[in-house]
């Protein structure tokens, strides 16, 4: 079956449908992992967008049910050189193409890929549209601006419902869910964590009633300057004196509630292979990365300073408060997919949470 | 941390002559690597014995040794520069080995020399074997059960312990020489013997074989302040078990998840920080294809083969920030200069597909076990990109020039039946690619062939995608090859006269509806970055897509067409060419576009040209990129054979050859026409004639008379050129070894017993340049690559040499050469010179001419094909006069690595590389040309003696120097009786016990000159096998053995080693004197 790409300046690529039909409308990103395709498709901060794999060859090595981020898939759609007929991998267990089907993600194939990826990257990333249903550019760009305008809250759509708890021996952490991938409650397994996971709208004493060791603030899709609601909150529970940790979204939150301010990046960063410097170690490290807004270094609020800087671009990787117990990067320590070099990351939460306990 | 300040002076070993396994990568991470240095202000001393790299040019290193890469020379070369630091992780195994020694020697410390970059402790952690796996297990990784062993005895207990199929690995070799899986105790110790004779410290590993395990490499960088990156993975498409060099490779890996590269990566990144490694190194898996778990096979600390491929892979150059760290700097410090705005503190991320493909040697060792294992039989390789892997696979095989015209091989085995082609998969050969595409067709299973050959799935289906494109276009016939069919099959990497044949109609008619639909390949960019970065960076590669990445100028532009991947007979040599044809033009203000598909040669270094292809050299990938460009026209004279035998196809495409034309080219390689000229020219030629039939063999030999040498059109078993002395044997020659029939006639030339004689010219049309004339020590019969050449001529009188400048000035000039010509001689008995044949383009010696006497050949030649006149380029013209130093060329082989190959040197070439010897003192000269080649004989010792009938009156000489050198002469019975009678002591032993004494290791070298080669079976053959197998020293030509006694005598009067750097030798070059731009060589 035949499908087409539109973008909102016109651009437009056809090529071949995969998975569900019909027509799937978002921001268009790139991402240039080469492997990881399935912890992407299903990693919430996606929620809203397009995403097209740079890498060519996607869906090698299946599909299985362990390299998930969420319990579905999240992008609104997905876009691949091509995808694999004869995956090999000893823990597949679907084809790429009935995951998509079953999942009801609209993808197209076959189309220049590197192309999409330098038109983005000199004209931005923006609003587009994958139509399996009509090739009338015309009329897609016009139902493209339509839903552009249309007001939607990516994050409650991804955000638990009801909060619920994980069991565990060790510190008790609250995750502000935003979107959480998985792995950042795994990553808290790993370190022994009880873990109550939290609906974005929790309030700071919601929270605080649940007598957190630590409270970490999730990824999460879009901007985060929509969340008018959530920042006090999370303001409120930078200054209760227990230890936060901030991801992604989670770092972008907690620097808006602590006064700086946000913009939003040409194109983001999407892949794993971005390089973060440790200001306080002054190495290096590989990071995962994933997203579209950056926190400016412009005008440092009182009491922050920087701890993580992007080698390429100097954008703001990571921060900390110089006397709350208060830190957050901007990159992935979580890691899946990606580098595994930022898990320390963890290991000074939990220190930190030890702490503030003996304290 | 900024770069080192205390550094100022660093001396940077190079890896020497190219053997299997250690081949052009070297001069490319080298020459990098000086560069890189240089940026940072560093003076850069650089030792190597291989004159055919750009390593060894001046423009290299402020200070250039050609020298041997031994104790004795690089310590000398230490005491006069006096360096600040040693960097030996840049010349491969050689580099290393030397580091070692001369710690060991503790000249390094005396001297105040620090090795940078990567620590001995180190290196020694990661190369010797029991260290390492100590190293590994203190981490918790895993490697194979394994124990070192010093004897074959201890090897068979623990093999009974752990149990067969084992693998033996000695400890400091490179390319798996001397390893080997073994099933049984016999192949043990077979093997066993073979590997503690091989490793420098007389120790082997003994190991338990994961053959069939996914074998995955990483390339992995660290910095001095504990930075780590993995530059790019790699997944081997056969498994464990076939060695990386000789496996198709693929970047980046395909079939593993993310939580498999992760898993490795981390573990990459806890190995080099466990080893404490400062720049590069390689680490290989062994994968389980059926859970997570692995091994870690082994780690070379050092730039490798594989660094290079990854490098040309991704754009990012490993030698260059290896190089920088060693001098302090951080990876976050360096720049990409691929980006020119990010920093080498990143991990490339590929938008693309690249398959390696390795070239064996076997089209010219039909006679060789051409079984693949653990260990290398390549000796070169070939790089393609592809946006699917196909397509990137079918551009590789394309790139090989195994003159397979696409046809995927199938053509090979259209009648072989499935059980023959069963055992090229379960015995893996150079061919089974070809064989599994062959058995796809035939309809055996996927997993069938998944259960024997263990190649993953993924993989095999890939390959069924091919054959089954194939066949749906054979179906399809050129009734049905319609827009979609045809766009698919280019997408898979199908070449137009492929499709062609498929489809049963000549190539023109697949060009007609390539220009009617129309369906052209783009170029995209490489850029490490998947497109995420603006990238600067010119370098491309072609494919079947919607868009381009380039913007074509509309300068003016020449085409240089690279050599293609390293094989017997076309080596470094013509990489060194290209690059220096490039510079040249680029001097001239001319852009140059340059096509290659080697991974491993400075040609395909990204800033080399002002644009790169990274495309197969065949007639349709360079008619592409042509149509693009639009050059003003093409160069083929410096790309070796590959190049200059697109000449007819290009021509006729229209396509403005530069330099020597069409016809010339015609001219030189028809051989009716080059006799005719010849006879015109009044220049003689062997006597030669050709036969249709087996009668008129015969009798054109009894005409000319023996020895004759033979070469038929057509090559059966392996048996192409021979020397003939007798009917008997030249019956048995036609029978056996030539099908000649009027299509596949047979030349018989008249075989000269004498001096072979090189030159290497330059002709503008009007006048010829000659730097120097080249003399062999081998008589004719040994090829002029496998023969020690000396400049300048000793023996020759000037008549002779008149009558060769007359003969070479006469011949260029009326062939219309334009550019640059090598020509060989033979001079009878009478000193009558005869004409071998004409090369119309460069050759072997080029490098080697170039650097001894200051003539910058390929710069020149150059100059003068874009239209410069020799005078004007101030070098002179005519033969010009010898400089005051002598520089043998000697040849280096790689018989270790490819068993069951006859060592006796003949006219067909068998060497894989080279070396030179400079100094004034000839003797000397030759002493470093042999000592660099590897050569080393025992002060004293048994010297096996066995000559032919033919050559026993010439023996005595030898044979009573080598006796008064005091060494203990044993001869096969014939020649012990024969030296006896003539009252030289020479104690007699049949083979067998002369084979024992070999085994024994007394012997300090063996002469045997053959009856006649390529017979395996033979006692000779079987002797000359043993030797090269148990590492002792043996030549099979008299005048070789002529010539080590000569330096034999050197030694013994134990003369201080002398040195000198490129420059102080040619301190007399003839420097232009009219234009600047005639320098730069
Ligand atoms: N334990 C093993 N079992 C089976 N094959 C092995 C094993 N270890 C190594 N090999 C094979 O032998 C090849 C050469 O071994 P390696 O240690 O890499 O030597 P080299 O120094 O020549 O690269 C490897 O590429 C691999 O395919
Ligand atoms: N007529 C001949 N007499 C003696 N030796 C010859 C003769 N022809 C060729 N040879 C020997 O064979 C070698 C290879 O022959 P050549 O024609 O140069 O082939 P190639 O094209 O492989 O260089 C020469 O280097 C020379 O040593
Ligand atoms: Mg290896
Ligand atoms: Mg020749």
């Amino acid at each position: 079956m035949k499908a087409v790409l539109v973008l909102r300046d016109g651009t437009y690529f056809t090529g071949e449908s995969f998975g569900a039909g019909g027509e799937a409308y978002g921001e268009i990103v790139f991402n240039t992992s080469m492997t990881g395709y399935q912890e992407i498709t299903t990693d919430p901060s996606y929620n809203g967008q397009i995403v097209c794999m740079t890498y060519p060859l996607i869906g090698n090595y299946g599909m299985n049910n362990e390299d998930t981020e969420s319990y579905k898939p999240h992008v609104e759609g997905f876009i691949v050189k091509e995808l694999c007929e004869n995956h090999s991998n000893f823990r597949a267990l679907t084809d790429p193409y009935s995951y998509f089907t079953d999942n009801g993600i609209i993808g197209i194939k076959g189309i220049d890929t590197r192309a999409l990826t330098r038109h983005i990257r000199s004209h931005g990333s923006m609003f587009g549209v994958i139509s399996t249903l009509s090739g009338n550019i015309a009329s897609l760009l016009k139902k493209i601006h339509e839903n552009e305008s249309r007001p939607v809250n990516l994050v409650e759509e991804v955000s638990t419902d009801a909060k619920y708890h994980i069991r565990g021996r060790g510190f008790h952490v609250c995750l502000l869910d935003f979107g959480s991938k998985s792995n950042i409650i795994r990553s808290l397994q790993t370190r022994d964590c009880s873990i109550t996971v939290m609906p974005h709208d929790s309030t700071a004493n919601d929270i605080l009633d649940m007598k957190p060791d630590g409270i970490l603030l999730s990824n999460g899709p879009g901007d985060p300057r929509d969340l008018v609601n959530v920042i006090p909150e999370i303001k409120k529970l930078a200054h209760s004196g227990i230890p936060v940790l901030g991801i992604c979204l989670g770092h972008q939150l907690l620097a808006l509630s602590l006064g700086m301010d946000i913009y939003k990046l040409k194109f983001g960063h999407h892949g794993g292979n971005h390089p973060v410097r440790d200001l306080i170690t002054g190495k290096c490290h590989i990071t995962s990365q994933n997203h579209n807004y950056a926190v400016s270094l412009e005008n440092m609020a009182p009491g922050i300073v920087a701890t993580h800087v992007n080698v390429n671009d100097g954008t703001s990787e990571g921060i900390m408060h110089t006397s709350l117990p208060v830190s957050s990067v901007q990159y992935h320590p979580e890691a899946a997919p990606g580098p595994e070099d930022s898990a320390y990351i963890f290991d000074g939460f939990i220190e930190t949470m030890r702490k503030n306990k003996n304290a | 941390m900024p770069r080192r300040t205390d550094i100022k002076k660093v001396l940077v070993i190079g890896s020497g002559p190219i053997i299997i396994g250690q081949a052009a990568e070297f001069d490319y991470s080298g020459s990098q690597a000086c560069r890189a240095l240089r940026e940072e202000g560093i003076e850069v001393v650089l030792v190597n014995s291989n004159p055919a790299t750009i390593m060894t040019d001046m423009e290299t290193a402020d200070k250039v040794y050609i020298e041997p890469i031994s104790l004795e020379y690089v310590k000398k070369i230490i005491k006069e520069e006096r360096p600040d630091g040693l960097l030996a992780t840049l010349g491969g195994q050689t580099g290393l080995n030397m580091a070692l020694e001369l710690s060991d020697d503790g000249i390094l410390d005396e001297m105040g020399v620090e090795l940078l970059g990567t620590s001995l402790e180190s290196i020694q952690k990661a190369e010797d074997r029991e260290l390492f796996r100590d190293t590994m297990i203190s981490i918790g990784e895993k490697v194979a059960p394994s124990a070192i062993v010093n004897t074959t005895k201890e090897a068979g207990s623990f093999a009974e312990e752990i149990g067969y199929p084992v693998i033996v690995r000695p400890a400091f070799t490179m390319g798996g020489s001397g390893g080997g899986i073994a099933r049984d105790r016999r192949e043990l110790e077979d093997i066993c013997s073979r590997g503690l004779k091989l490793s420098v410290i007389k120790q082997v590993l003994i190991e338990k074989s994961v053959a069939g395990w996914k074998e995955i490499e990483y390339e992995v960088m660290r910095d001095g302040n504990d930075n780590c990156i993995t530059v790019c993975n790699m997944e081997n498409l056969d498994p464990v078990g076939i060695h990386t060099g000789d496996s198709i490779v693929i970047a980046p890996s395909q079939t593993l998840s993310d939580k498999d590269y992760q898993m490795l990566r981390s573990s990459s990144l806890r190995i080099i920080r466990a080893l404490g490694i400062k720049g590069g190194c390689n680490i290989q898996f062994a994968l389980d294809p059926e859970s997570f778990e692995y091994i870690v096979i082994e780690v070379n600390p050092r730039v490798s083969r594989s660094s290079a491929l990854a490098s040309k892979a991704t754009g990012y150059p490993i030698a260059r920030s290896a190089a920088k760290i060693a001098i302090g700097l951080d990876l976050d410090e360096i720049k990409n200069p691929i980006t020119g705005n990010t920093y080498a503190c990143f991990e490339p991320s590929l938008d693309y597909v690249v398959v390696k493909v390795p070239r064996w040697p076997f089209d010219k060792f039909h006679m060789a076990d051409r079984r693949i294992g653990t260990q290398m039989k390549a000796t070169g390789e070939v790089m393609a990109i592809g946006r699917n892997f196909e397509e990137a696979l079918l551009k590789a095989i394309d790139s090989l020039d195994i003159k397979l015209n696409y046809q995927l091989g199938l053509q090979l085995f259209e009648n072989t039946p499935v059980e023959e082609l069963m055992d090229y998969i379960v015995h893996p050969k150079d061919e089974s690619l070809f064989a599994i595409f062959k058995l796809l067709q035939k309809g055996i299973s996927i997993s069938e062939i998944h259960e024997i050959t263990r190649i993953d799935v993924f993989f095999l289906s890939k390959l069924k995608k091919i054959v089954d494109v194939a066949d749906e276009i054979r179906n399809a016939g050129i009734a049905w090859l319609d827009y979609e069919l045809y766009l698919k099959a280019k997408k898979v990497g199908f070449g137009d006269s492929y499709i062609a044949n498929l489809v049963g109609v000549p190539l023109s008619g697949i060009l007609e509806l390539r220009e009617k639909y129309p369906i052209k390949p783009v170029y995209k960019l490489v850029d490490t970055c998947a497109g995420e970065f603006e990238a600067v960076t010119p370098y491309y590669y072609s494919t079947y897509e919607q868009y381009d990445d380039i913007e074509y100028s509309e300068n003016d532009k020449v085409l240089v067409i690279g050599s293609g991947p390293i094989r017997i007979g076309q080596g470094i040599e013509f990489d060194y060419c290209s690059v220096h044809s490039v510079e040249a033009l680029r001097e001239m203000g001319i852009e140059s576009v340059i096509i290659n598909n080697n991974p491993e040669t400075v040609s395909t270094d990204f800033d080399i040209s002002d644009k790169l292809y990274f495309d197969p050299l065949t007639e349709e990938g360079v008619l592409d990129i042509i149509e693009k460009e639009k050059p003003l026209g093409v160069i083929l004279q410096f790309g070796g054979q590959t190049s200059i035998n697109l000449a007819h196809p290009l021509h006729s495409a229209g396509v403005k050859i530069l330099g020597t034309p069409m016809e010339s080219i015609d001219l030189a390689e028809n051989r009716n026409k080059f006799l005719g000229l010849l006879d015109k020219l009044d220049i003689p030629i062997p006597r030669g004639k050709t036969a249709f039939s087996f009668d008129e063999a015969r009798l054109i030999a009894e005409e000319i008379g023996f020895p004759v040498l033979v070469r038929p059109s057509y090559v059966l078993g392996g048996r192409a050129m021979e020397i003939v002395h007798d009917n008997r044997t030249l019956e048995e020659y036609m029978t056996m070894a030539a099908d000649i029939s009027p299509v596949h006639p047979i030349l018989i030339d008249k075989y000269i017993v004498g001096k072979e004689i090189e030159v290497d010219g330059i002709c503008d049309g009007r006048d010829v340049l000659i730097p120097g004339i080249m003399e062999h020590i081998e008589r004719a019969g040994v090829h002029s690559g496998d023969s020690i050449a000396v400049y300048p001529t000793i023996t020759l009188s000037d008549k002779t040499i008149d009558t060769i400048t007359d003969y070479s000035t006469r011949l260029a000039l009326s062939l219309g050469i334009i550019g640059l010509f090598n020509i060989q001689f033979v001079m009878d008995e009478n000193e009558k010179v005869h004409v071998i044949e004409v090369n119309p383009r460069a050759s072997r010696t080029i490098p080697v001419l170039s650097k001894i006497t200051g003539v910058p050949m390929v710069d020149a030649a150059t100059r003068v094909i874009m239209g410069r006149m020799l005078d004007e380029l101030g070098y002179g013209t005519g033969l010009l006069p010898r400089t005051d130093f002598h520089a043998v060329k000697a040849p280096v082989f790689s018989f270790s690595k490819i068993t069951t190959l006859d060592t006796f040197l003949g006219p067909e070439m068998k060497s894989t590389g080279e070396v030179m010897g400079v100094s004034r003192d000839y003797r000397e000269a030759l002493y470093k040309a042999l000592l660099a080649s590897g050569l080393r004989i025992p002060p004293s010792g048994k010297i096996i003696i066995s000559i032919t009938d033919r050559d026993k009156k010439d023996c005595l000489p030898v044979a009573s120097g080598l006796a008064a050198a005091g060494y203990e002469l044993v001869g096969s019975p014939g020649t012990a009786e024969f030296l006896c009678t003539n009252g030289i002591e020479c104690g007699t032993m049949n083979d067998p016990s002369l084979i024992d004494e070999i085994k024994g290791g007394s012997v300090a070298l063996m002469i045997n000159t053959p009856t006649r080669g390529k017979m395996p079976g033979t006692d000779g053959f079987a002797l000359r096998r043993t030797a090269i197998e148990y590492n002792v020293p043996s030549v099979t030509n008299l005048d070789t053995a002529g010539a080590l006694l000569l330096v034999l005598e050197y030694y013994s009067e134990g003369i201080e080693p002398r040195v000198h750097s490129l420059d102080s030798y040619s301190l007399d070059r003839r420097i232009p004197q009219t234009d600047g731009k005639g320098q730069c060589s």
